[in-house]
């Protein structure tokens, strides 16, 4: 039977500018995606819990506070722990060089303003697509 | 081609059984992998209910339905039960589900955003589910995740249907008690007094009843209800502040034990079953049907010989286990 994609998009940290992740959630959605949305202003902990309880193929985190980089590491610390492991997936005002460490530390893909949601949703197809074979 | 198939099938069933026992010692990974298996085929749950028959019978939890129209505030209220069912102890599995698009199959499942204090608790475990065009106002899955959750060893499970209109009501066949949420301006007394989801509440809620018009309804909505002999209660809530959940409780406490009193509950529990093989069945049929190649205006009496023919077929496979 047909299997659906399943996204968690979650806000973490405290800035409150969610657009961005509503845009994203809604593009997915239209791409016959299910997409569990989280809100706003979440603790690496609750994620993951989300995550695993949703048994999402992909998180997707929006970050605009600028750190990025302690909530990732900290977000993949815990999948770690608890033995959980889909691609993450960021999005939101990231420097090039932090991109790089980004994907460096095992993060799946950095989208930055502008993306076209055409591309993520081909980059979640991609990567959920590798993962289940 | 055939042997193939049968060792998918095989496969599956293996998975989803030990999936079961890690279920079985509390493990959520398991749980949520199985409500995917469960929800991308949902037959395969007669294996673990074959398996753990004593088990399930044993753990008896609450099922308790929360519907009523989008935005009611049924994701809140949940939330606010769940924080008083916390209080004593309870252990709670939650389903929440929400529409899926008839054009593209996706979902926006938000449901979940209303419940953020429970997301680190370990005895929450909150799954949202797009309805997956089921048009009853639930997810042909529900079935099979409540026997998970009973494994598991929830002590209640809550179920949130889609934002429900007049006609939804199938959680009336799956719940013991349903909790019918209202909120005020959303229409007269006559609305009250339509058939359908009206007639499936074992508690009425108004919800928001902070607002204007809160009692307005409850007059009304009492008015309406003396029609019939049952004594239905009202209660007044604003989800958002707790006011009223303590009375909420109070009153699905006591459906709970009128329920058992009455030998009710062995009637809703006889009635949940049917439901669970009738949406097998109409599943399967459909699935079949839409399979079908009716070129020509073709008998109708044709049709449905040979679609439950190969309906029979296909389950007399299912059912072999080698």
């Amino acid at each position: 039977m047909d299997k659906k994609i399943r996204v968690l998009i979650a806000k973490p940290g405290l800035d409150g500018h969610d657009r961005g992740a509503k845009v994203v959630a809604r593009g997915l959605r239209d791409a016959g995606m299910e997409v569990i949305y989280t809100g706003l202003r979440q603790t690496p902990e609750e994620i993951v819990k989300a995550a695993i309880q949703e048994d999402v193929d992909v998180i997707g985190l929006s970050i605009l506070s600028g750190a990025h980089m302690s909530i990732c590491r900290k977000v993949l610390e815990l999948m770690e722990q608890y033995n959980f492991h889909v691609p993450v997936f960021v999005g939101g005002i990231i420097p090039p060089d932090d991109a790089e460490q980004l994907l460096k530390m095992g993060i799946a893909a950095v989208f930055g303003p502008g993306t076209p949601i055409s591309e993520i949703v081909k980059k979640v197809q991609e990567v959920v697509g590798q993962g289940v074979a | 081609m055939e042997k193939k198939w049968k060792d998918f099938v095989n496969s599956e069933i293996e998975t989803i059984l030990s999936l079961a026992e890690r279920i079985n010692e509390k493990n959520q990974l398991a749980l949520a992998r199985a409500i995917t298996l469960i929800e991308n085929n949902p037959e395969l749950i007669f294996h673990v209910e074959e398996k753990y028959k004593d088990t399930l019978t044993k753990n008896s939890s609450h099922i308790v339905g929360f519907t009523g129209s989008p935005g009611a505030g049924k994701s809140t209220l949940t939330d606010a039960y769940v924080v008083k069912l916390r209080s004593e102890g309870k252990k709670v599995g939650i389903i929440a589900v929400d529409p899926s698009s008839p054009f593209t199959g996706g979902a926006l499942l938000g449901d979940r955003i209303r419940m953020k204090r429970h997301f680190t608790d370990d005895n929450v475990f909150i799954r949202s589910m797009g309805s997956r065009g089921n048009v009853g106002g639930l997810n042909d899955a529900v079935f099979g995740v409540i026997t998970l959750y009973k494994l598991y060893g929830f002590d209640y499970i809550i179920i949130e249907t889609v934002g429900a209109g007049q006609s939804e009501v199938d959680i009336a066949y799956v719940a013991d008690t349903v909790v019918l949420v209202l909120s005020p301006a959303a229409g007269d007394e006559i609305q009250l007094m339509k058939a359908g989801i009206m007639e499936i509440a074992d508690i009425f809620v108004i919800n928001k009843s902070d607002l204007e018009g809160a009692h307005v309804l409850k007059v009304n909505l009492e008015m309406v209800l003396q029609f019939s002999e049952s004594s239905k209660p009202i209660v007044l809530t604003v989800a958002t502040s707790g006011k009223g959940i303590e009375e909420l409780h109070r009153e699905i406490e006591n459906h709970k034990i009128k329920l058992k009193d009455t030998g009710e509950i062995n009637e809703r529990a006889k009635r949940r079953i049917k439901k669970h093989a009738e949406v097998i069945i109409n599943k399967g049929i459909a699935e079949i049907l839409s399979n079908q190649n009716l070129t020509d205006a073709v008998q109708v009496s044709e049709v449905v010989r040979d679609v439950i023919a190969k309906f029979c077929q296909k389950q007399s496979r299912v059912g072999e286990k080698s």
